[in-house]
Order: C-alpha cells, then structure tokens, then sequence
C-alpha cells in the first residue's frame, strides 16, 4: 500500500556522480504527469563527485509547496548510498518513514584516508531499520556491475521504490519518461536496469 | 541544457528556477544575454545558449560579469532587450557600471535591460552569502524578487516591460532555493524577434551633470513606487484583522506557508508576500500594518525588508497602532545563512509561546543513540584523476624544499578545495575571484618592507581571465617577486564546464580565437614556464627555481585537461592501475591514500596494503609515479 500524505515529502539522496538530479527529475516528471503539483529542491554544494547530494521533493494534489522539507518531516527516503539514507534520517527522519536504500556503501575521503571510521553495513542497516517504519534495501551496485554499468545505481533504486509499492507511480509512468531523457541506444541498459530493480522489492 | 524553447504555449512544464528565468526572457523577445558562470546561476545562460541559434538570438558568456553587463547594456542602448545573468559575488564586480548606468537612461529606442542576480544564502556553493538587494537601492534599480518557479518566469517577463517603459535596468534577485528548485510552470508564448540593433548617434548618455541627472533619476523612482504600491505580484492571504501579520519575500514565502500550517495558525496569522521591493511599497505595506499590532518579518540573509518595514511603519505611525516587529533585528529570524520552514516555525513557536517539536522525544533521543556517532561527513575533494591534487602535492613539495615560510594565496575554483577540511590546506589565505594574484601581487612586494617570504598566487583558467590579468600588470609594474600559479584544466569546471578565452568556442559552440595566457604574460613582461601537472618532479623543480628568481612576477602554468572532461570527450581510460603488494608500504608508508588522498587508493583491511578501487579508478597513472615505494604499477590501455 503507498505510504500517504499531502503534501508527500520525498527525499532522494546520495553522492556526487550518482546521477540523483537525474532520477529526481525522472520521477517529478512522471508524478507531474499524473496531475500532482511536484516542487523539486536540490542540495548539491561544490560537489561534482564525491559529495553528500540530496533532492527534496514534494508533491501535492493542492499546490506547489516550496522546495524544503521541514525537519523530521519526510514520508519517504530513497537512497542511493547508505550513509546518505541515514544521514537524512537523522534529520528528516520520523516514526512514519518509509526507506528504500541502496546498501553499497561508498566510502567517504576520511575513511579512505583511514582518518575516520566508516559505519559496517550491518550497523547502517541496523540504524536505518530501527529509524523507519520500513526499511527496503537492495544491493543496486551489484546488481548494476552484473549488468556492466555502475552508472545505472540510480535507475535500478528507482525500479526498487516503483517495486515497495510505496509510491503512487507506475512502472509505464517511470518508461515514459525515461524515453523522454535517454537517447535510444541507452533506452535498453536502462529498461532492464529498471526491471531488476522492481524485481529486487524487499 | 534541454531545449526549453520546444515546449509550447499553454503546456505546464517542470522547470528548474534557472530555466523559468530563461523562458521568462525569451517570452519578452529578449535577443542578447550574457553572463560568467557562477552557481546557482550558471543554467540561466546555459539554456539561453542552447536555443541561441533556434531563436536567432545572441548569447555569449562574457569574460566577467561586469563586462557582460556592459554588453547587455549596449543592446538596450539599440534598441533591443538585453540581459545579464551572474552570481551574487558577480554582482560585486559588476557594481561600478551598474552604480553609474541609471543617471544615464538606457537608450530612447525601445531597449530594456534586466540584470538577474542568484545570491547563494547558507554559501552552499559560494565563498560569501553577500545580500545583493542592497545594491538595488545603492544603484537606484527598480528591484523584484519572486517567491516561486512560476512567479521567476513571470516576473522576468514583466520585467523586460518595466525596464523599456522607464528606461532603466531592473534588478531581478533570485537565490538558490529558488534557481535551483523545479517546479510546474504554465508557459507562454515565445515572439520572433525581428527587431533590428539601432543606436541614434544624435543622443549621448552620460552621467554628467551627476547629481541633476541623480535627481532626476529619483523621480524617476517615485514613478515606479507608483506602480509598486498597486502590482499585483505582491498579496496577502490570511484573516482580514490577523493577530500577526508575516510579512515576507522570497523564500520567506513558501518557508511561511509550511511554517503556518504545520503550527496551525491560518485562523490567526495573515502573510504579505511582497515581490516587488525597491522602491519599496510603503502605502501598500502601511494598510496592512494598520490592521495588526505585531508583525514577523521573513527574509533571506539581511534585514532589507525588515528596515523598510519599519520605516514605513514610522513614516505611517498616525495610522498605525504601536507595533511590535519581529524579525532579524528582534533574534527571531537567523540574520545569516538561509531561511527554512524550521526557522519559521521556532520564530511563530517562540512569539505565541507554543511547544513544538519536530517529532517526538522518544524518536530524537534514538536518532542522537543511533543515528549521530555512525554518521561521519562526507568531506569534498578533487575527483580522481583531477590534476589539481597533483599540482597541490608539488606545491606542497617545493615550499618545503625552498624552507622560507612561501605564503600562498588561493582562488576561486575547484582547486578551493585545497582548504576543504580534507584538502592539502596549502592556502594561507584565500577571498575572491581573481584575489588569488592581486594579494600574491601585494606579498610580494614585502621583501623591501622586512619579509623573506617567497609569494605565491593561484588561480585558474577562467579565473585568469575573469580577474587575474590587472593584478598580474600591477605586478609588472611595480616589480613584484611573485610567482602565479595557473591551473589551466581548459575549462570552468566547478560551473560546469563553459568555455572560456583560451578554450577556443563560444557559449554557442563556436570556433573562436584561442587567448594564450602564455603569450599574453610574456608580452607583459613575465618570466612565463608551461608544465604538465603530472610530471610531479619536473614541476616541483620548475617552481623551487621560480620562487628563488627575485627578477619580478613568474608565471607558471600547470596544464592539464579536467578528468571529467577528458572522460567525456575520450571515454577511455589511458592507464589500468593496480599495486604491487610486494612492494607496497602498507601501514608504514600510508603516503598514496592518507596524503596524496585519490579517492580511488585506499588500504585493503585484509592484507594492510594499499589498492586501487577500479570502479573508481579514472586510469591517469599518476600514482605510479608518487608512490614512494614504486608499487604502484600503470599499464598503458590500447
């Protein structure tokens, strides 16, 4: 059953180079489409790579809502790196919340630099199931290396939150729209993409 | 960019803030736009340079934003509407013509000019969070600042018509939550332009006699007040005798609404969204004020809205009751960084003495438990493959080899980073585009006054054109010993790659003259070496002999293409890249991933040695030759 709420806080969040923008867009289109008013707020800094990026969207059946989410105020959290999910948890995050994350970590420079400690997987899924309602994780950065595109993380968790049946939004509504920003030769790549990750609902 | 203007008339369309902004225009017919990237204002001209050539208008990104206003200026000065779009830190270099160009008005042929200005409040992506409103009263501009997406399109459409009907340039404010937001947005038509540049030799604009022409200009103001106090982009919602009346602009709005709402408040608290600020509607706002006896004021970063509030309130105080406003002046709006629905809330919380709480202590008490000692910061740094790091560590290097105590002076660009809380930290001091050589210039010239200190200044590509080259002539001039390092990656990556002088195109894909910044320093008269950034031993020797070369400025240029532009343009990778556990350091060595700190060489748990991340791994090959150890091992790709 989708989660509710009006105006329903969305937050997609993750890296730099991740390809969040993309799929924020992706999704706020097809929601636009089906008659929901759809404000879309990005927080991205000076990072090209490698920074925390989040996009907060809101949709509403009544009207556009600004771009940002009061705290502790989000309905819905899809994460396409662990650390981010719980990140946006820790301020966004509510008894209500519903999670859809990817488990693959991406290593912060601190811990690559052995300057700091980053979280094990089980301790980030621990964390993110104990902070929501529900938790949905999946493996998108396996499943986009079998695939031979680590560039397809973010369509796969699409297909993953499409899959949670947590959101008003039909599998057709995300291919349309994906017809509308990838060139041909990639529409293929990115339909299986899709596919398996509405394959992989927790 | 997309095409925004594929989308026909009537369709309601998700459009970034930026992109409204650049449909706004092109609905008024503009026909030239210029601009210097700089976010969050870089997509405005972005997507007007995509349609350039669809539409048959001019659109150049210009060398700094104060040329690009003057560029802009020179259409409305013929007749045609023009625009200028820049950050808030390019506002600044913009100020002294914009401060000059309303004595004069801006031609008599039907021209108009709109200055966009995007302020970066919270700095997300900026060195200052600079209020650039004021620089609407400082320059006597007709001043707008809309609230939402569809209000950006609209109110830069209108815009063009005022700035034609006054014949003055119009300021339009946006900010980041507002450029870069996407929401519905019902468009209009876009006209053919058809209208030819003409400019009437019979008239001359001049700012002298300044001060009649200063009165005039005033007047001029009162006119436009005229039309403010009745616009209907400025509204109220809310009971007609509320108990508080918000008064707000910009994201204030949409940061009001939430806050209202959530803390159930609509039966008691009326919000005044005002959008059109400079000069300021008093008589609109004072019929407002009469109907209340306390007033929140909600705003981004200072108290413009706030003072002249309060003004009108004193000018108005026969009408008005005692009046209590709170705002930033009072403590209950944050004066720095930007405003959030939350700001808004413990404000409203705070004046009708209500408990409010995010969400219930039992949850927060578990995110503080389990949520905060797991989250640690994602601390930015170059990519790999980035020839700024490499250039960092040979800078590193060489000042340790010189042993003087160099003072290094940063600029604006990716190579910031440096003093990213992860970063190198080489820079001592770092403000402005282009600051980079002029205080680089003044370090300089310390030896006579006392100091040993070599002086070294940075900059970029587009950063030496942007601002670097008048610093660079001063130095010349006077005979500074200093040594400017460009980091020439030919392009303005941290905007997003525009092209610039030396990168041979124009904004429309054009080929162009290429600005050699070597030719350019030689002709000046500077001892001029060109290196590649990855040929670490070389550089560092080239720039230990600099820094000793007491003759005047040196210049030295570190190039080497962005490895994100390269990736894209080659889509392969030069190198495979792996290390040789035998030889590596491991734990005792820590130099390629603790120091050097490429995001794709990291420390394996197991064995303790270093490895290369592949999925990360861009391929340039440059740590095989810092590793100390030579464990690390490249191997060309055919």
């Amino acid at each position: 059953m989708a989660i509710s709420g009006d105006p329903l806080n969305l937050i997609i969040c993750g890296v730099g180079g991740q390809g969040n923008i993309l799929i924020s867009g992706l999704i706020g289109n097809a929601l636009m489409k089906k008659g929901y008013h759809v404000t879309i707020g990005e927080t991205f800094g000076a990072s090209q790579r490698g920074g925390a990026v989040f996009s907060t969207l809101r949709m509403s059946t009544k009207k556009s809502y600004g771009p940002l989410i009061p705290q502790g105020k989000a309905h819905l959290i899809l994460g396409l790196e662990p650390l981010e999910t719980l990140r946006m948890l820790q301020r966004y995050g509510n008894p209500g919340v519903v999670c859809v994350t990817n488990t693959h970590p991406v290593l912060t420079i601190g811990a690559l630099s052995q300057k700091e400690k980053y979280p094990s997987c089980n301790e980030l899924k621990g964390a993110i199931e104990k902070l929501s309602k529900l938790a949905c994780f999946v493996d998108a950065t396996s499943i986009a290396l079998k695939l031979g595109a680590p560039i397809v993380v973010n369509i796969i968790m699409v297909g993953a939150l499409i899959g949670s049946g947590q959101l008003a939004l039909e599998r057709v509504d995300v291919e349309n729209e994906m017809r509308n920003i990838f060139p041909p030769e990639r529409m293929k790549l990115n339909l299986r993409a899709l596919e398996m990750g509405i394959g992989r609902k927790a | 960019m997309r095409n925004i203007a594929e989308q026909e008339a009537g369709t309601y369309a998700l459009l970034l803030g930026n992109e409204a902004i650049a449909r706004g225009a092109l609905e008024a017919g503009v026909q030239f736009c210029a601009a210097y990237p700089g976010t969050p204002s870089s997509e405005i001209i972005g997507t007007l340079a995509t349609v350039a050539k669809d539409i048959g208008i001019y659109v150049e990104w210009s060398v700094n934003e104060k040329v690009a206003t003057e560029v802009a200026a020179a259409a409305a000065f013929s007749g045609l509407r023009g625009l200028a779009a820049m950050k808030n830190a390019g506002a600044d270099v913009a100020l002294d013509f914009l401060t000059h160009l309303n004595l004069t008005s801006i031609g008599d042929g039907g021209g108009a000019l709109l200055l966009v200005v995007c302020d970066d409040p919270q700095a997300h992506s900026s060195a200052e969070e600079v209020d650039t409103r004021w620089i609407a009263k400082i320059a006597n501009a007709p001043l707008l600042e809309p609230a939402d997406v569809q209000e950006a399109k609209d109110l830069t459409k209108w815009a063009f018509g005022l700035s034609e009907e006054f014949k003055c340039w119009c300021f339009l404010r946006s900010y980041t939550r507002l450029s870069h937001a996407h929401s519905g947005v019902m468009l209009g038509e876009i006209p053919q332009p058809e209208k030819k540049a003409v400019f009437d030799t019979t008239k001359h604009y001049i700012p002298f006699p300044t001060t009649p022409k200063h009165a005039i200009l005033h007047e001029k103001l009162l006119k436009v007040q005229e039309i403010f106090e009745s616009s209907p982009f400025n509204s109220y919602t809310g009971p007609e005798q509320p108990e508080l009346l918000i008064i707000c602009s910009g994201s204030g709005w949409p940061c009001s609404l939430d806050a209202v709402e959530i803390l159930g408040l609509r039966e008691s608290v009326g919000i005044l969204k005002l959008v059109t600020l400079w000069p300021f509607p008093q008589r609109f706002v004072a019929k407002y004020l009469t109907r209340t006896t306390r007033v929140l004021v909600v705003e981004e970063v200072d108290p413009f809205v706030e003072a002249h509030v309060k003004e009108t309130a004193a000018s108005h105080s026969a009408e008005v009751l005692p009046l209590e406003i709170y705002g930033k002046n009072s403590g209950h709006i944050n004066p720095v960084g930007e405003i959030t629905p939350d700001g808004v809330i413990h404000a409203l919380a705070e004046i009708f003495k209500l408990e409010y709480q995010a969400r219930e202590a039992s949850y927060e008490q578990m995110v503080q438990d389990i949520a905060k000692p797991l989250v640690i910061d994602r601390g930015m740094l170059w990519c790999p493959g980035c020839p700024h790091r490499a250039s960092f560590l040979s800078l590193r290097k060489a000042i340790r080899r010189d042993g003087r105590k160099a003072v290094v002076v940063g600029d604006i660009g990716c190579y910031t980073l440096d003093i990213f809380p992860y970063g190198p930290q080489q820079s001592n001091v770092l403000h402005c585009m282009g600051s980079g050589a002029g205080e680089a210039c003044g370090f300089g010239q310390l030896a006579s006054l006392g100091s040993e200190q070599p002086a070294i200044g940075i900059c970029g590509d587009s950063t030496f054109f942007h601002a670097s080259i008048p610093a660079l002539i001063n130095a010349v001039y006077n005979k500074s010993n200093m040594t400017l390092l460009v980091l020439d990656n030919y392009a303005t990556a941290m905007t997003g790659f525009q092209p610039h002088p030396g990168t041979g195109r124009t904004a429309t894909q054009d080929t162009t003259t290429v600005v050699s910044i070597e030719n350019l320093c030689r002709a000046l008269g500077c001892k001029v070496e060109v290196r590649d950034p990855f040929d670490i031993k070389e550089t560092t020797a080239t720039l230990c002999e600099l820094m000793r070369d007491e003759s005047g400025p040196k210049v030295l240029i570190l190039r080497r293409k962005c490895e994100l532009l390269r990736m894209r343009q080659e889509r392969k990778r030069p190198y495979r890249v792996w290390v040789d556990p035998e030889k590596c350091g491991g734990g005792k060595c820590v130099f390629c991933y603790k120091v050097f700190q490429c995001p794709a060489l990291s420390q394996n748990k197991e064995t303790g040695k270093a490895q290369v991340l592949e999925e990360i791994c861009p391929g340039c090959g440059v740590c095989a030759d810092i590793c100390p150890y030579k464990a690390i091992v490249k191997e060309e790709i055919r």
